[in-house]
C-alpha cells in the first residue's frame, strides 16, 4: 500500500512517497509563487523517483504554510504534527524536536509513544530563523550552505550586539569593515542563531534525545552551537535528509489513514 | 549666557544654541561612522547659524547614542531626560512624549517640569523604529520625505500581516507585484510602524497631552497614523528632530544656573 507526504513550505516544497514503512522516493525543490504550483511539481518529480503513479497512492496528506491550497490532498495536517511524527520515525528516542525552517522556527515535546505534548512557534521575527541565515549569507557573499563549514573554523567568533536581523545585518558590515575573517563572522552568526533558538526550545523544556529538522539542521555551525547553548547532545539524523521530516511525518500519516480506509 | 546641546544619534546630529531662553540656531546633519566628527561639524554649523564663536559657548552637554564621543561636552545626559526636559520646554502642557528616532523608539512619562516619571524603550527590534521606514523606502525607490505626501493619497485600506521588518519587505514586495497602489503600500507600511511605537507607549500609560517627537514625526503619514491608531490628537512641535539638543541645552543652563547638580556626569571640570 502506497501513501504521500507533500509538505508545501515558504521556500523549499518537499515531497515523500512511502510503502508501509519504506520511503520509495523523496524529493526537496525551491517553492514556486503559487503554493499549488509548487505541490504539483514536487509530487510529480517523487512520483518518477518512486517509479510510481499518483493513482497507486491510497492518501495523500498535505502539511506546510501552502498545505490549504493543495488541490490533490486528501487531507491537511499541521506541521507540528507531521515534524514530530517525522522526527519520532528518524530517530526513534527523540523526545524534543527542534525544527527550523525557511521562515520560522519550532520546538516540538514528545512523550515516549511520539504524542505531542507541548510546543512552541516563533513566525513572528525573522531572528532565529533560516531568514536569518540568509540574509547574513547574501550580506556576507557566500552560500548558505558555506555558513556552517566557516563557522566550523572558526578561532575567535565575533558577538553581534543584536538578535534582530536588521540590527545584526549592520553589525556584520561594520565587521566586515573591520576586516573580521569570514570564519570569526559566520560563528557569531551560528551563536546568534543558536541563543535565539535556545530560548525558544528551553520555554517548552528540552528533554533528551533531542534532534534538530528543518534545512537549518544540515548547517553544522548552528547545530554545535546549540548543543552548546543547550549543554546538551542533539542526536544527528542520519537515516534521511532531516529537511523531509515534515513530508515524511505527512506520509506516515496517510499511510495510517489509508490502512483505516482499507480495513 | 550661551548655551548648547549636541545629540548624536545613529542617523543624524543635532545641535541646539541657545541665549538665555532664546533658541539662537538648531542644526540637523547626517552623522558620519565618526561620532566625533559629526559632533565638531554639527556644532560649527550651529554657531555660525547663531552667529557666535564656539568660544563664546558657556555650557554644552551632550547626549544621543554617541554622546561619550563628543569632545566638548561638560556633562552629558540621558536621551530619555533630554527629550523630556526638551518636549515640556516646548509644550508646557506635554505629559507623554512618543520619540521615534532612526534606531529607535521610546516612550516617556513626564511632569510639569520636564522630569521623567516613567519610560520605556526599544532598541531591540527594528520594527517600530525609523529604520523600518528606511528599509521600505530604498525598496520601494521613494524618498523618505515623499512618504508622508504620497501615503494621503491613498484609496485602498491595507493591513500588513508582518510586524518584522525582514518578513514585511517580502509581503511588500508581494504586494506591489500584485499590483497594489504605492500609496496604499505606504499608508500600511505607516500604520505598522505607528501600531508598534503605539503599544511601546501604551505600556506606560499614556496622558495628555502627547507630543510625537524624533525625526519620524516629520512624515505627516506616520504623525496621522499615530493620531489614529491612538484615537486622540498630537501635539506637534516645529522641529520634532531637535527635541533632544534642546532638552541638551536645557540641562546645560540648569548647571550654569546652579540648579543642577553633574557630578556624576561632568567631563572637563567646569564649565567655561
Amino acid at each position: 500500500m502506497k501513501a504521500a507526504g507533500c509538505d508545501v513550505g515558504s521556500l523549499t516544497s518537499k515531497a515523500v512517497i512511502m510503502d508501509d514503512g519504506r520511503i520509495l522516493g523523496s524529493v526537496i525543490m525551491k517553492s514556486r509563487a503559487r503554493p499549488w504550483e509548487s505541490a504539483d511539481e514536487v509530487m510529480n518529480r517523487a512520483l518518477e523517483k518512486a517509479n510510481c503513479t499518483m493513482e497507486e497512492l491510497s492518501f495523500i496528506v498535505g502539511t506546510g504554510y501552502g498545505r490549504d491550497k493543495i488541490p490533490f490532498v486528501n487531507e491537511a495536517v499541521s506541521e507540528i504534527a507531521c515534524h514530530g511524527k517525522g522526527a519520532k520515525w528518524l530517530v526513534p528516542s527523540v523526545r524534543t524536536v527542534i525544527d527550523i525552517g525557511g521562515q520560522d522556527c519550532k520546538a516540538i515535546r514528545l512523550d515516549e509513544q511520539g504524542n505531542m505534548i507541548k510546543f512552541i512557534t516563533n513566525d513572528k521575527c525573522a531572528s532565529g530563523t533560516g531568514r536569518f541565515l540568509e540574509v547574513m549569507a547574501k550580506v556576507l557573499g557566500v552560500g548558505l550552505d558555506e555558513l556552517g563549514r566557516l563557522s566550523e573554523r572558526s578561532g575567535n567568533p565575533v558577538t553581534l550586539a543584536s538578535a534582530c536581523t536588521v540590527w545584526a545585518q549592520a553589525d556584520i558590515i561594520q565587521h566586515l569593515n573591520d576586516m573580521v575573517s569570514l570564519e570569526d563572522i559566520s560563528a557569531g552568526i551560528s551563536n546568534a542563531m543558536a541563543a535565539r533558538v535556545s530560548v525558544l526550545a528551553k520555554s517548552v523544556g528540552v528533554e533528551g534525545d533531542v534532534c534538530m529538522t528543518g534545512g537549518v539542521a544540515k548547517n553544522s555551525g548552528v547545530v554545535k552551537a546549540l548543543e552548546k547553548y543547550l549543554g546538551m547532545r542533539i542526536k544527528r539524523v542520519r537515516r534521511e535528509d532531516p529537511q523531509i521530516a515534515g513530508a515524511i511525518g505527512a506520509a506516515l500519516f496517510a499511510m495510517e489513514k489509508a490502512k483505516e480506509g482499507a480495513a | 549666557m550661551i548655551l548648547a546641546g549636541c545629540d548624536i544619534g545613529s542617523l543624524t546630529a543635532k545641535a541646539v544654541i541657545m541665549k538665555d531662553d532664546v533658541v539662537l540656531a538648531a542644526e540637523v546633519i547626517r552623522a558620519s561612522g565618526y561620532p566625533e566628527r559629526s559632533a565638531r561639524e554639527v556644532m560649527e554649523r550651529a554657531a555660525e547659524k547663531a552667529g557666535i564663536n564656539l568660544g563664546a559657548i558657556d555650557c554644552c552637554v551632550g547626549t544621543g547614542y554617541g554622546k561619550k564621543h563628543v569632545p566638548f561636552v561638560f556633562a552629558t545626559e540621558s536621551e530619555i531626560a533630554c527629550h523630556g526636559r526638551g518636549a515640556v520646554w516646548q509644550v508646557p502642557s506635554v505629559r507623554t512624549v512618543i520619540d521615534i528616532g532612526g534606531q529607535d523608539a521610546k516612550a516617556i512619562r513626564v511632569d510639569g517640569d520636564g522630569n521623567v516619571v516613567r519610560y520605556v524603550y526599544n532598541d531591540k527590534c527594528a520594527s517600530g523604529t525609523g529604520r523600518f521606514l528606511e528599509i521600505i523606502s530604498d525598496a520601494l525607490e521613494v524618498p523618505l520625505e515623499e512618504m508622508g505626501a504620497l501615503s494621503r493619497q491613498s484609496t485602498e485600506m491595507l493591513t500588513l500581516s508582518n510586524q518584522c521588518v525582514v518578513f514585511a519587505e517580502t509581503e511588500i514586495i508581494s504586494l506591489v507585484n500584485d499590483g497594489k497602489e504605492i500609496p496604499d503600500i505606504i499608508r500600511a507600511l505607516h500604520r505598522a510602524v505607528a501600531g508598534r511605537a503605539a503599544s511601546l507607549a501604551k505600556g506606560i500609560g499614556i496622558e495628555a497631552d502627547v507630543v510625537m517627537t524624533g525625526g519620524v514625526a516629520k512624515n505627516s503619514g506616520m504623525f496621522h497614523a499615530l493620531e489614529n491608531i491612538l484615537g486622540i490628537s498630537l501635539r506637534s512641535v516645529e522641529n520634532p528632530q531637535i527635541n533632544g539638543a534642546l532638552g541638551a541645552a536645557l540641562f546645560a543652563r540648569e548647571i550654569v544656573t546652579g540648579n543642577r547638580n553633574v557630578s556624576g556626569n561632568a567631563k572637563n571640570g567646569h564649565p567655561n
